[in-house]
Protein backbone atom coordinates (compact mmCIF):
# COMPACT_ATOMS: atom_id res chain seq x y z
CA UNK A 1 0.00 0.00 0.00
CA UNK A 2 1.26 3.91 -0.62
CA UNK A 3 1.40 5.80 1.99
CA UNK A 4 -1.94 7.44 0.66
CA UNK A 5 -3.68 4.53 0.96
CA UNK A 6 -2.89 3.64 4.51
CA UNK A 7 -5.19 5.08 7.34
CA UNK A 8 -3.21 3.60 10.10
CA UNK A 9 -0.12 1.93 10.33
CA UNK A 10 1.05 0.92 13.91
CA UNK A 11 4.55 -0.35 14.26
CA UNK A 12 5.78 -2.60 17.73
CA UNK A 13 3.11 -0.47 19.89
CA UNK A 14 3.71 -0.74 23.66
CA UNK A 15 1.40 0.24 26.53
CA UNK A 16 1.91 -0.70 30.42
CA UNK A 17 -0.24 -0.18 33.41
CA UNK A 18 2.01 -0.87 35.81
CA UNK A 19 3.41 -4.14 35.56
CA UNK A 20 1.12 -5.63 33.59
CA UNK A 21 1.54 -5.12 29.81
CA UNK A 22 -1.83 -3.71 28.08
CA UNK A 23 -0.45 -3.41 24.41
CA UNK A 24 2.78 -5.61 23.58
CA UNK A 25 4.69 -5.12 20.57
CA UNK A 26 1.32 -4.86 18.60
CA UNK A 27 1.56 -4.18 14.85
CA UNK A 28 -1.39 -2.89 12.67
CA UNK A 29 -1.94 -1.41 9.00
CA UNK A 30 -5.35 -0.54 8.24
CA UNK A 31 -6.21 0.60 4.03
CA UNK A 32 -8.24 3.94 3.59
CA UNK A 33 -11.99 2.30 2.92
CA UNK A 34 -11.58 -0.82 4.68
CA UNK A 35 -13.92 -2.27 7.24
CA UNK A 36 -11.30 -3.33 9.75
CA UNK A 37 -12.01 -5.49 13.37
CA UNK A 38 -9.59 -5.97 15.92
CA UNK A 39 -11.15 -8.60 17.59
CA UNK A 40 -10.18 -10.42 21.10
CA UNK A 41 -11.69 -10.95 24.51
CA UNK A 42 -12.06 -8.52 27.43
CA UNK A 43 -8.38 -7.45 28.86
CA UNK A 44 -6.54 -8.32 25.47
CA UNK A 45 -5.82 -4.93 24.76
CA UNK A 46 -8.07 -3.18 22.18
CA UNK A 47 -9.77 0.02 23.67
CA UNK A 48 -6.50 0.86 24.83
CA UNK A 49 -4.81 0.09 21.17
CA UNK A 50 -7.98 2.11 19.88
CA UNK A 51 -7.90 5.35 22.71
CA UNK A 52 -4.08 5.43 21.83
CA UNK A 53 -4.87 5.77 17.74
CA UNK A 54 -7.75 8.37 18.88
CA UNK A 55 -4.95 10.79 20.87
CA UNK A 56 -7.02 9.82 23.82
CA UNK A 57 -3.69 8.05 25.55
CA UNK A 58 -0.31 8.03 25.66
CA UNK A 59 2.03 5.03 24.37
CA UNK A 60 4.97 3.78 25.91
CA UNK A 61 6.97 2.78 22.55
CA UNK A 62 6.21 2.15 18.98
CA UNK A 63 5.34 4.02 15.77
CA UNK A 64 1.82 5.12 15.05
CA UNK A 65 0.53 7.06 12.16
CA UNK A 66 -3.60 8.08 12.02
CA UNK A 67 -4.37 9.79 8.67
CA UNK A 68 -0.78 10.33 8.27
CA UNK A 69 -0.34 12.08 11.82
CA UNK A 70 0.94 11.16 15.40
CA UNK A 71 -2.17 11.37 17.35
CA UNK A 72 -0.12 12.12 20.57
CA UNK A 73 0.94 15.26 19.40
CA UNK A 74 -1.90 16.09 16.43
CA UNK A 75 -4.22 18.77 17.08
CA UNK A 76 -7.97 20.09 15.95
CA UNK A 77 -7.27 19.99 12.05
CA UNK A 78 -6.69 16.27 12.57
CA UNK A 79 -9.72 15.56 14.99
CA UNK A 80 -12.16 17.07 12.32
CA UNK A 81 -10.99 14.31 10.02
CA UNK A 82 -11.90 11.32 12.80
CA UNK A 83 -14.83 9.98 14.13
CA UNK A 84 -14.85 8.37 17.61
CA UNK A 85 -17.51 6.29 19.37
CA UNK A 86 -16.74 5.35 22.63
CA UNK A 87 -17.48 2.68 25.01
CA UNK A 88 -19.67 2.97 27.80
CA UNK A 89 -20.48 6.47 27.64
CA UNK A 90 -23.24 8.02 30.18
CA UNK A 91 -23.86 11.48 29.21
CA UNK A 92 -26.57 12.99 27.20
CA UNK A 93 -29.70 13.38 28.94
CA UNK A 94 -31.43 16.36 28.67
CA UNK A 95 -30.71 16.71 25.23
CA UNK A 96 -32.75 15.89 22.34
CA UNK A 97 -31.26 14.18 19.70
CA UNK A 98 -31.97 16.96 16.64
CA UNK A 99 -30.16 19.19 19.01
CA UNK A 100 -26.95 17.15 19.98
CA UNK A 101 -26.41 16.77 16.99
CA UNK A 102 -26.87 19.66 15.57
CA UNK A 103 -24.91 21.23 18.23
CA UNK A 104 -22.12 18.54 17.60
CA UNK A 105 -21.99 19.10 13.77
CA UNK A 106 -21.32 23.15 14.90
CA UNK A 107 -18.10 21.54 16.20
CA UNK A 108 -16.37 21.13 12.43
CA UNK A 109 -15.44 22.40 9.33
CA UNK A 110 -17.34 20.43 6.85
CA UNK A 111 -20.21 18.77 8.42
CA UNK A 112 -22.89 16.43 7.19
CA UNK A 113 -26.03 17.30 6.87
CA UNK A 114 -27.61 16.84 10.74
CA UNK A 115 -30.37 15.40 9.69
CA UNK A 116 -28.67 13.06 7.28
CA UNK A 117 -26.83 11.94 10.44
CA UNK A 118 -30.07 11.31 11.99
CA UNK A 119 -31.85 9.14 9.00
CA UNK A 120 -28.44 7.34 9.03
CA UNK A 121 -28.78 6.17 12.18
CA UNK A 122 -32.28 5.45 11.73
CA UNK A 123 -33.73 7.56 14.29
CA UNK A 124 -35.75 10.20 12.54
CA UNK A 125 -38.69 9.35 14.76
CA UNK A 126 -36.79 10.43 17.28
CA UNK A 127 -35.31 13.19 16.66
CA UNK A 128 -37.32 14.92 18.98
CA UNK A 129 -37.41 12.90 21.94
CA UNK A 130 -34.48 14.03 24.84
CA UNK A 131 -31.82 11.14 25.02
CA UNK A 132 -33.00 10.51 28.91
CA UNK A 133 -35.91 8.21 27.04
CA UNK A 134 -34.35 6.26 24.95
CA UNK A 135 -33.52 2.95 25.17
CA UNK A 136 -29.65 1.66 25.16
CA UNK A 137 -29.79 0.69 21.79
CA UNK A 138 -31.33 3.89 20.55
CA UNK A 139 -28.50 5.68 23.08
CA UNK A 140 -25.62 3.69 20.92
CA UNK A 141 -27.12 5.10 17.49
CA UNK A 142 -26.66 8.60 18.95
CA UNK A 143 -23.24 7.98 19.41
CA UNK A 144 -22.90 7.22 16.50
CA UNK A 145 -24.79 10.04 14.76
CA UNK A 146 -22.04 12.32 16.64
CA UNK A 147 -19.72 10.18 15.15
CA UNK A 148 -20.18 11.02 11.60
CA UNK A 149 -21.80 14.11 12.02
CA UNK A 150 -18.65 15.48 11.44
CA UNK A 151 -17.93 13.57 7.85
CA UNK A 152 -14.96 11.86 9.12
CA UNK A 153 -12.46 9.59 6.49
CA UNK A 154 -12.00 7.39 9.64
CA UNK A 155 -14.33 5.95 11.94
CA UNK A 156 -13.37 4.23 15.58
CA UNK A 157 -16.11 2.49 16.68
CA UNK A 158 -15.62 0.69 20.36
CA UNK A 159 -16.93 -2.30 21.27
CA UNK A 160 -20.70 -0.53 19.48
CA UNK A 161 -23.18 -3.39 19.62
CA UNK A 162 -22.19 -4.48 23.22
CA UNK A 163 -26.11 -4.73 24.76
CA UNK A 164 -27.73 -4.60 21.40
CA UNK A 165 -30.43 -7.17 20.92
CA UNK A 166 -30.24 -9.37 17.65
CA UNK A 167 -32.29 -7.30 15.52
CA UNK A 168 -30.72 -4.08 16.74
CA UNK A 169 -27.53 -5.25 15.88
CA UNK A 170 -28.06 -6.42 12.34
CA UNK A 171 -29.85 -2.84 11.85
CA UNK A 172 -26.51 -1.47 12.89
CA UNK A 173 -24.17 -3.84 10.92
CA UNK A 174 -26.26 -2.36 7.86
CA UNK A 175 -25.96 1.19 8.90
CA UNK A 176 -21.77 0.53 9.11
CA UNK A 177 -21.70 -0.98 5.70
CA UNK A 178 -23.66 1.59 4.27
CA UNK A 179 -21.00 4.20 5.93
CA UNK A 180 -17.92 1.99 4.00
CA UNK A 181 -20.11 2.56 0.54
CA UNK A 182 -19.66 6.02 1.14
CA UNK A 183 -15.94 6.27 1.41
CA UNK A 184 -15.34 6.13 5.32
CA UNK A 185 -13.00 3.96 7.15
CA UNK A 186 -13.97 1.86 9.79
CA UNK A 187 -11.69 0.69 12.46
CA UNK A 188 -14.05 -1.41 14.80
CA UNK A 189 -13.13 -3.39 18.44
CA UNK A 190 -15.41 -6.54 19.34
CA UNK A 191 -15.34 -9.48 20.99
CA UNK A 192 -18.33 -10.99 18.37
CA UNK A 193 -17.26 -13.30 16.08
CA UNK A 194 -20.01 -12.69 13.99
CA UNK A 195 -20.13 -8.72 14.06
CA UNK A 196 -16.40 -9.30 12.86
CA UNK A 197 -17.44 -12.05 9.75
CA UNK A 198 -20.44 -10.13 8.83
CA UNK A 199 -19.02 -6.69 8.74
CA UNK A 200 -14.99 -6.74 8.20
CA UNK A 201 -12.83 -6.69 5.53
CA UNK A 202 -9.99 -7.84 7.64
CA UNK A 203 -9.96 -9.10 10.98
CA UNK A 204 -6.54 -8.66 13.39
CA UNK A 205 -7.22 -10.89 16.62
CA UNK A 206 -5.53 -9.56 19.57
CA UNK A 207 -4.22 -11.45 22.61
CA UNK A 208 -2.54 -10.31 25.14
CA UNK A 209 -1.47 -6.83 23.84
CA UNK A 210 -0.22 -8.32 20.67
CA UNK A 211 -2.05 -9.52 16.92
CA UNK A 212 -2.09 -13.61 16.80
CA UNK A 213 -3.66 -13.55 13.78
CA UNK A 214 -5.01 -11.24 10.79
CA UNK A 215 -6.59 -11.61 7.68
CA UNK A 216 -10.31 -12.05 5.86
CA UNK A 217 -12.62 -13.47 8.03
CA UNK A 218 -12.73 -16.91 5.94
CA UNK A 219 -8.78 -17.20 6.19
CA UNK A 220 -8.60 -16.29 9.78
CA UNK A 221 -5.97 -18.92 11.16
CA UNK A 222 -4.65 -19.86 8.03
CA UNK A 223 -4.53 -23.61 6.11
CA UNK A 224 -4.16 -25.52 9.33
CA UNK A 225 -6.64 -23.92 11.27
CA UNK A 226 -8.81 -24.71 8.88
CA UNK A 227 -8.04 -28.25 8.70
CA UNK A 228 -11.33 -31.01 8.90
CA UNK A 229 -11.70 -33.01 11.61
CA UNK A 230 -12.32 -36.98 11.00
CA UNK A 231 -13.82 -38.38 14.81
CA UNK A 232 -14.41 -41.65 14.87
CA UNK A 233 -14.67 -44.42 17.67
CA UNK A 234 -12.28 -47.68 17.83
CA UNK A 235 -12.02 -49.96 20.83
CA UNK A 236 -14.08 -47.84 23.19
CA UNK A 237 -12.21 -44.86 23.09
CA UNK A 238 -12.69 -41.26 20.18
CA UNK A 239 -9.79 -41.19 17.72
CA UNK A 240 -9.31 -37.64 16.00
CA UNK A 241 -7.35 -36.75 13.11
CA UNK A 242 -6.58 -33.41 11.50
CA UNK A 243 -6.44 -33.34 8.16
CA UNK A 244 -6.39 -31.69 4.54
CA UNK A 245 -8.01 -34.76 2.66
CA UNK A 246 -11.31 -36.23 5.06
CA UNK A 247 -12.52 -38.03 2.01
CA UNK A 248 -9.12 -40.09 1.69
CA UNK A 249 -9.05 -40.67 5.69
CA UNK A 250 -12.65 -41.56 5.61
CA UNK A 251 -11.64 -44.25 2.60
CA UNK A 252 -8.82 -45.50 4.30
CA UNK A 253 -11.11 -45.98 7.47
CA UNK A 254 -13.54 -47.71 5.43
CA UNK A 255 -11.09 -50.04 4.15
CA UNK A 256 -10.29 -51.58 7.51
CA UNK A 257 -13.37 -53.79 7.82
CA UNK A 258 -14.73 -53.23 4.67
CA UNK A 259 -18.74 -52.86 4.59
CA UNK A 260 -19.01 -52.03 8.05
CA UNK A 261 -19.64 -48.67 9.32
CA UNK A 262 -17.51 -47.19 11.00
CA UNK A 263 -18.67 -46.68 14.56
CA UNK A 264 -19.01 -42.88 15.74
CA UNK A 265 -17.95 -41.31 12.29
CA UNK A 266 -18.11 -37.76 12.09
CA UNK A 267 -16.09 -35.21 9.80
CA UNK A 268 -15.67 -31.65 11.26
CA UNK A 269 -15.09 -28.33 9.52
CA UNK A 270 -13.70 -25.92 12.60
CA UNK A 271 -16.24 -22.65 12.88
CA UNK A 272 -14.75 -19.51 12.87
CA UNK A 273 -15.11 -19.54 16.47
CA UNK A 274 -13.73 -22.37 16.78
CA UNK A 275 -10.34 -20.94 14.89
CA UNK A 276 -10.51 -18.49 16.93
CA UNK A 277 -10.80 -19.88 20.64
CA UNK A 278 -8.31 -21.73 19.41
CA UNK A 279 -6.01 -18.39 18.52
CA UNK A 280 -6.86 -16.62 21.69
CA UNK A 281 -6.11 -20.06 23.44
CA UNK A 282 -9.66 -20.33 25.21
CA UNK A 283 -9.52 -24.00 23.96
CA UNK A 284 -6.83 -25.05 26.39
CA UNK A 285 -4.27 -25.82 23.15
CA UNK A 286 -2.87 -22.45 23.28
CA UNK A 287 -2.52 -21.18 20.34
CA UNK A 288 -3.18 -22.48 16.48
CA UNK A 289 -0.23 -23.39 15.49
CA UNK A 290 -0.01 -26.61 17.48
CA UNK A 291 -2.16 -28.23 14.70
CA UNK A 292 -0.55 -31.44 13.35
CA UNK A 293 -1.91 -34.82 11.71
CA UNK A 294 -1.25 -34.24 8.07
CA UNK A 295 -3.05 -35.56 5.47
CA UNK A 296 -3.42 -39.35 5.19
CA UNK A 297 -2.24 -40.44 8.13
CA UNK A 298 -5.08 -42.98 9.32
CA UNK A 299 -5.00 -44.69 12.33
CA UNK A 300 -2.32 -41.96 13.58
CA UNK A 301 -2.71 -41.65 17.68
CA UNK A 302 -4.17 -38.71 18.50
CA UNK A 303 -5.07 -37.73 21.96
CA UNK A 304 -8.58 -37.71 23.13
CA UNK A 305 -10.06 -34.02 22.75
CA UNK B 1 -23.11 10.71 1.30
CA UNK B 2 -19.70 11.56 0.04
CA UNK B 3 -18.34 9.08 -2.61
CA UNK B 4 -15.34 7.51 -2.00
CA UNK B 5 -13.48 9.19 -4.89
CA UNK B 6 -14.40 12.97 -3.56
CA UNK B 7 -12.55 12.26 -0.38
CA UNK B 8 -9.76 12.50 -1.55
CA UNK B 9 -9.14 16.74 -1.32
CA UNK B 10 -6.32 17.44 0.66
CA UNK B 11 -8.42 18.32 4.23
CA UNK B 12 -7.66 21.31 6.23
CA UNK B 13 -6.80 23.09 3.60
CA UNK B 14 -9.70 24.56 2.38
CA UNK B 15 -11.91 23.62 5.37
CA UNK B 16 -11.72 26.40 8.44
CA UNK B 17 -12.22 24.95 11.58
CA UNK B 18 -14.88 27.11 13.05
CA UNK B 19 -13.28 30.03 15.34
CA UNK B 20 -13.36 29.60 19.41
CA UNK B 21 -15.65 32.19 20.05
CA UNK B 22 -17.82 31.34 18.03
CA UNK B 23 -17.94 27.81 19.52
CA UNK B 24 -17.89 29.41 23.23
CA UNK B 25 -21.16 31.35 22.34
CA UNK B 26 -22.60 27.91 20.95
CA UNK B 27 -21.80 26.46 23.80
CA UNK B 28 -23.31 28.66 26.47
CA UNK B 29 -26.30 28.53 24.27
CA UNK B 30 -26.53 24.55 24.34
CA UNK B 31 -25.29 24.52 28.22
CA UNK B 32 -27.71 27.50 29.46
CA UNK B 33 -30.51 25.58 27.22
CA UNK B 34 -29.93 22.34 28.66
CA UNK B 35 -29.08 23.74 32.88
CA UNK B 36 -33.24 25.04 32.75
CA UNK B 37 -34.02 21.68 31.77
CA UNK B 38 -32.43 20.32 35.13
CA UNK B 39 -35.66 21.07 37.43
CA UNK B 40 -33.97 19.95 40.62
CA UNK B 41 -30.84 22.56 40.23
CA UNK B 42 -33.03 25.18 38.97
CA UNK B 43 -34.76 25.03 42.39
CA UNK B 44 -31.56 24.69 44.11
CA UNK B 45 -29.91 27.40 42.78
CA UNK B 46 -32.46 30.25 42.41
CA UNK B 47 -34.71 29.76 45.62
CA UNK B 48 -31.31 29.10 48.23
CA UNK B 49 -30.62 32.81 48.34
CA UNK B 50 -34.12 33.90 48.50
CA UNK B 51 -35.26 31.23 50.98
CA UNK B 52 -31.87 32.19 52.89
CA UNK B 53 -32.61 36.08 53.07
CA UNK B 54 -35.80 35.32 53.96
CA UNK B 55 -35.28 33.22 56.79
CA UNK B 56 -31.92 35.06 58.51
CA UNK B 57 -34.04 38.44 58.27
CA UNK B 58 -37.26 37.14 59.52
CA UNK B 59 -35.18 35.38 62.24
CA UNK B 60 -32.94 38.36 63.23
CA UNK B 61 -35.72 40.96 62.32
CA UNK B 62 -38.05 40.20 64.65
CA UNK B 63 -39.05 43.06 66.78
CA UNK B 64 -37.52 45.58 64.34
CA UNK B 65 -34.06 44.37 65.82
CA UNK B 66 -31.23 46.77 63.65
CA UNK B 67 -27.76 46.00 62.62
CA UNK B 68 -24.91 48.08 63.52
CA UNK B 69 -24.62 51.50 65.38
CA UNK B 70 -27.84 53.53 65.76
CA UNK B 71 -30.28 54.35 63.59
CA UNK B 72 -29.03 50.74 62.76
CA UNK B 73 -29.77 48.87 59.20
CA UNK B 74 -32.58 46.51 58.52
CA UNK B 75 -31.59 43.32 58.75
CA UNK B 76 -32.64 42.18 55.64
CA UNK B 77 -31.06 45.27 53.68
CA UNK B 78 -27.57 44.03 55.99
CA UNK B 79 -28.11 40.29 54.77
CA UNK B 80 -28.99 40.75 51.02
CA UNK B 81 -25.59 41.32 49.67
CA UNK B 82 -24.25 38.41 51.70
CA UNK B 83 -26.69 36.52 49.48
CA UNK B 84 -26.05 37.81 46.34
CA UNK B 85 -22.12 36.81 46.99
CA UNK B 86 -23.41 33.59 48.27
CA UNK B 87 -25.87 33.32 45.01
CA UNK B 88 -22.81 33.73 42.86
CA UNK B 89 -20.36 31.54 44.61
CA UNK B 90 -23.55 28.61 44.02
CA UNK B 91 -23.74 29.37 40.76
CA UNK B 92 -20.22 29.71 40.35
CA UNK B 93 -18.14 27.60 42.11
CA UNK B 94 -19.92 24.86 43.25
CA UNK B 95 -22.04 24.40 40.15
CA UNK B 96 -19.22 24.51 37.99
CA UNK B 97 -17.25 21.62 40.15
CA UNK B 98 -19.90 19.49 40.37
CA UNK B 99 -20.82 19.38 36.55
CA UNK B 100 -17.56 19.18 35.48
CA UNK B 101 -16.86 16.20 37.96
CA UNK B 102 -20.56 14.92 36.69
CA UNK B 103 -19.55 15.36 33.20
CA UNK B 104 -16.20 13.78 33.24
CA UNK B 105 -17.46 11.00 35.80
CA UNK B 106 -20.24 10.02 32.50
CA UNK B 107 -18.01 10.53 29.85
CA UNK B 108 -19.22 13.69 28.46
CA UNK B 109 -16.00 15.39 28.39
CA UNK B 110 -14.22 12.45 26.87
CA UNK B 111 -16.91 12.70 24.19
CA UNK B 112 -15.81 16.09 23.87
CA UNK B 113 -12.22 15.30 23.74
CA UNK B 114 -13.03 13.41 20.77
CA UNK B 115 -14.35 16.36 18.54
CA UNK B 116 -12.33 19.50 17.32
CA UNK B 117 -13.83 21.27 19.81
CA UNK B 118 -11.02 23.08 21.85
CA UNK B 119 -10.72 23.01 25.48
CA UNK B 120 -10.53 26.89 25.44
CA UNK B 121 -14.06 26.81 23.88
CA UNK B 122 -15.66 24.53 26.52
CA UNK B 123 -14.44 27.16 29.30
CA UNK B 124 -15.91 30.09 27.30
CA UNK B 125 -19.22 27.70 26.97
CA UNK B 126 -19.03 27.31 30.98
CA UNK B 127 -18.33 30.85 31.96
CA UNK B 128 -21.30 31.78 29.98
CA UNK B 129 -23.67 29.50 31.18
CA UNK B 130 -22.93 30.93 35.06
CA UNK B 131 -23.09 34.27 33.68
CA UNK B 132 -26.47 33.71 32.10
CA UNK B 133 -27.49 31.69 35.95
CA UNK B 134 -25.88 34.43 37.84
CA UNK B 135 -27.85 37.17 36.42
CA UNK B 136 -31.18 35.66 36.72
CA UNK B 137 -30.25 34.39 39.60
CA UNK B 138 -29.56 37.67 40.87
CA UNK B 139 -32.05 39.34 39.82
CA UNK B 140 -34.55 37.30 41.12
CA UNK B 141 -32.86 37.55 44.61
CA UNK B 142 -32.79 42.04 44.45
CA UNK B 143 -36.37 41.90 43.01
CA UNK B 144 -37.55 39.70 46.04
CA UNK B 145 -35.42 42.03 48.15
CA UNK B 146 -36.71 45.42 47.06
CA UNK B 147 -40.45 44.30 46.68
CA UNK B 148 -41.02 41.83 49.68
CA UNK B 149 -38.36 43.12 52.25
CA UNK B 150 -38.45 46.76 51.24
CA UNK B 151 -34.85 47.16 50.90
CA UNK B 152 -33.76 50.07 49.21
CA UNK B 153 -32.03 49.68 45.91
CA UNK B 154 -28.79 51.90 45.56
CA UNK B 155 -29.54 55.24 43.31
CA UNK B 156 -25.94 56.13 42.07
CA UNK B 157 -24.66 55.14 38.63
CA UNK B 158 -21.29 54.40 40.69
CA UNK B 159 -22.67 51.97 43.15
CA UNK B 160 -24.34 49.97 40.35
CA UNK B 161 -20.65 50.14 38.29
CA UNK B 162 -19.23 48.40 41.90
CA UNK B 163 -22.12 45.90 41.78
CA UNK B 164 -21.42 45.27 38.35
CA UNK B 165 -17.42 45.21 39.09
CA UNK B 166 -17.55 42.88 41.68
CA UNK B 167 -20.29 40.59 40.33
CA UNK B 168 -18.06 39.75 37.26
CA UNK B 169 -14.98 39.49 38.97
CA UNK B 170 -16.78 36.93 41.57
CA UNK B 171 -18.12 34.99 38.92
CA UNK B 172 -15.50 34.73 36.82
CA UNK B 173 -13.02 33.95 40.24
CA UNK B 174 -16.22 31.45 41.72
CA UNK B 175 -15.81 29.77 37.90
CA UNK B 176 -12.52 29.47 37.83
CA UNK B 177 -11.89 28.08 41.02
CA UNK B 178 -14.80 25.40 40.35
CA UNK B 179 -13.15 24.51 37.01
CA UNK B 180 -9.81 23.75 39.08
CA UNK B 181 -12.03 22.43 42.23
CA UNK B 182 -13.88 19.89 39.93
CA UNK B 183 -10.39 17.36 39.70
CA UNK B 184 -10.61 17.00 43.77
CA UNK B 185 -13.57 14.71 44.03
CA UNK B 186 -12.86 10.96 43.20
CA UNK B 187 -15.95 10.50 41.26
CA UNK B 188 -19.02 12.33 40.30
CA UNK B 189 -21.59 11.06 42.99
CA UNK B 190 -18.84 12.09 46.01
CA UNK B 191 -18.78 15.54 44.44
CA UNK B 192 -21.38 17.00 46.45
CA UNK B 193 -19.93 15.43 49.26
CA UNK B 194 -16.51 17.36 48.78
CA UNK B 195 -17.69 20.77 48.05
CA UNK B 196 -20.82 21.49 49.75
CA UNK B 197 -19.01 21.59 53.15
CA UNK B 198 -16.50 23.98 51.73
CA UNK B 199 -19.40 26.44 50.63
CA UNK B 200 -21.30 26.19 54.01
CA UNK B 201 -18.23 26.69 56.44
CA UNK B 202 -17.43 29.31 53.84
CA UNK B 203 -20.75 31.06 54.01
CA UNK B 204 -20.55 30.87 57.76
CA UNK B 205 -17.78 32.62 58.26
CA UNK B 206 -17.29 34.84 55.36
CA UNK B 207 -20.56 37.28 57.15
CA UNK B 208 -23.17 35.81 54.90
CA UNK B 209 -25.35 34.38 57.79
CA UNK B 210 -24.05 36.07 60.90
CA UNK B 211 -22.73 39.64 61.03
CA UNK B 212 -19.19 39.53 59.66
CA UNK B 213 -18.28 42.25 63.03
CA UNK B 214 -19.81 39.52 65.37
CA UNK B 215 -17.74 36.99 64.56
CA UNK B 216 -14.18 36.07 66.30
CA UNK B 217 -11.42 37.75 65.54
CA UNK B 218 -9.18 34.82 64.55
CA UNK B 219 -12.71 33.69 62.27
CA UNK B 220 -12.63 36.87 60.13
CA UNK B 221 -9.20 36.38 59.65
CA UNK B 222 -9.50 32.99 58.01
CA UNK B 223 -12.16 34.39 56.29
CA UNK B 224 -10.33 37.00 54.93
CA UNK B 225 -8.34 34.30 53.16
CA UNK B 226 -10.76 33.48 50.47
CA UNK B 227 -13.24 35.06 48.04
CA UNK B 228 -16.62 35.02 49.64
CA UNK B 229 -15.86 37.40 52.20
CA UNK B 230 -14.67 40.18 50.07
CA UNK B 231 -17.69 39.35 47.51
CA UNK B 232 -19.80 39.78 50.82
CA UNK B 233 -18.00 42.67 51.62
CA UNK B 234 -17.84 44.45 48.05
CA UNK B 235 -21.84 44.09 47.88
CA UNK B 236 -22.23 45.37 51.51
CA UNK B 237 -20.49 48.59 49.52
CA UNK B 238 -22.98 49.02 47.23
CA UNK B 239 -26.50 48.20 48.91
CA UNK B 240 -26.01 49.32 52.59
CA UNK B 241 -25.63 53.60 53.39
CA UNK B 242 -22.47 55.04 52.99
CA UNK B 243 -22.51 55.56 56.67
CA UNK B 244 -22.13 51.68 57.29
CA UNK B 245 -18.73 51.74 55.98
CA UNK B 246 -17.06 52.72 60.06
CA UNK B 247 -19.26 49.47 60.70
CA UNK B 248 -16.71 47.54 58.41
CA UNK B 249 -13.37 46.18 60.90
CA UNK B 250 -11.20 47.93 58.96
CA UNK B 251 -13.84 50.78 58.86
CA UNK B 252 -13.48 50.95 55.28
CA UNK B 253 -15.14 49.00 52.07
CA UNK B 254 -11.44 48.29 51.15
CA UNK B 255 -12.19 48.41 47.22
CA UNK B 256 -8.22 47.50 46.60
CA UNK B 257 -8.28 44.70 48.70
CA UNK B 258 -11.50 43.59 47.20
CA UNK B 259 -10.37 43.71 43.67
CA UNK B 260 -6.89 42.32 44.71
CA UNK B 261 -7.68 39.38 46.48
CA UNK B 262 -10.53 38.26 43.52
CA UNK B 263 -7.65 38.90 41.42
CA UNK B 264 -5.54 36.73 43.08
CA UNK B 265 -7.93 33.59 43.21
CA UNK B 266 -9.01 34.39 39.69
CA UNK B 267 -5.29 33.96 38.66
CA UNK B 268 -4.59 31.04 40.79
CA UNK B 269 -7.77 29.23 40.00
CA UNK B 270 -6.69 29.83 35.95
CA UNK B 271 -2.94 28.37 36.48
CA UNK B 272 -4.42 25.46 39.06
CA UNK B 273 -7.10 24.50 36.30
CA UNK B 274 -5.59 24.48 33.49
CA UNK B 275 -2.56 22.31 35.38
CA UNK B 276 -4.64 19.66 36.45
CA UNK B 277 -7.94 20.09 34.33
CA UNK B 278 -8.70 16.12 32.74
CA UNK B 279 -10.87 15.03 30.50
CA UNK B 280 -10.98 11.63 31.70
CA UNK B 281 -12.32 10.13 34.77
CA UNK B 282 -9.19 8.85 37.50
CA UNK B 283 -10.00 5.41 37.10
CA UNK B 284 -9.65 5.47 33.54
CA UNK B 285 -5.74 5.84 33.03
Amino acid sequence: MTLTDVAVDVRGLRKRYGDKHAVNGLDLEVGRGEIFAILGPNGAGKTTTVEILEGFRDRDAGQVSVLGEDPATAGRAWRSRIGVVMQDARDLSEATVEELVRHFAGYYPAPRDPDEAIDAVGLRDKARTRCRRLSGGQRRRVDVALGIVGDPELLFLDEPTTGFDPQARRAFWELVTGLRHGGTTVLLTTHYLDEAEQLADRVAVVRDGQVVALGAPADLGGRAARQAVVRWTEDGSTREVRTDHPTRTVAELALRAPGAEIPGLQVLRPSLEDVYLSLIGADGTGGADGSDGSGGAAVAEEPVR
Amino acid sequence: MTAAAQRTAPPGGSRRLPGVLRLGAARAAFEVRLFFRERDAIVFIFAYPVIMLAIFSTVFGQDGGRVGPSPGIPYAQYFLPGMVATGVMLSSFQSVALMIAAERDEGALKRLRGTPLPASAYFLGKVGQVLAVSIVQTALLLALAATAFDVPMPRSASSWAVFAWVFVLGTATGTVCGVAFSSVPRSGRSASAVVTPIVLVLQFISGVFFVFNDLPTWMQQVASVFPLKWMAQGMRSVFLPAGAQSFEVSGSWQHGATAAVLGAWLVLGLVVGVRTFRWRRRDDG
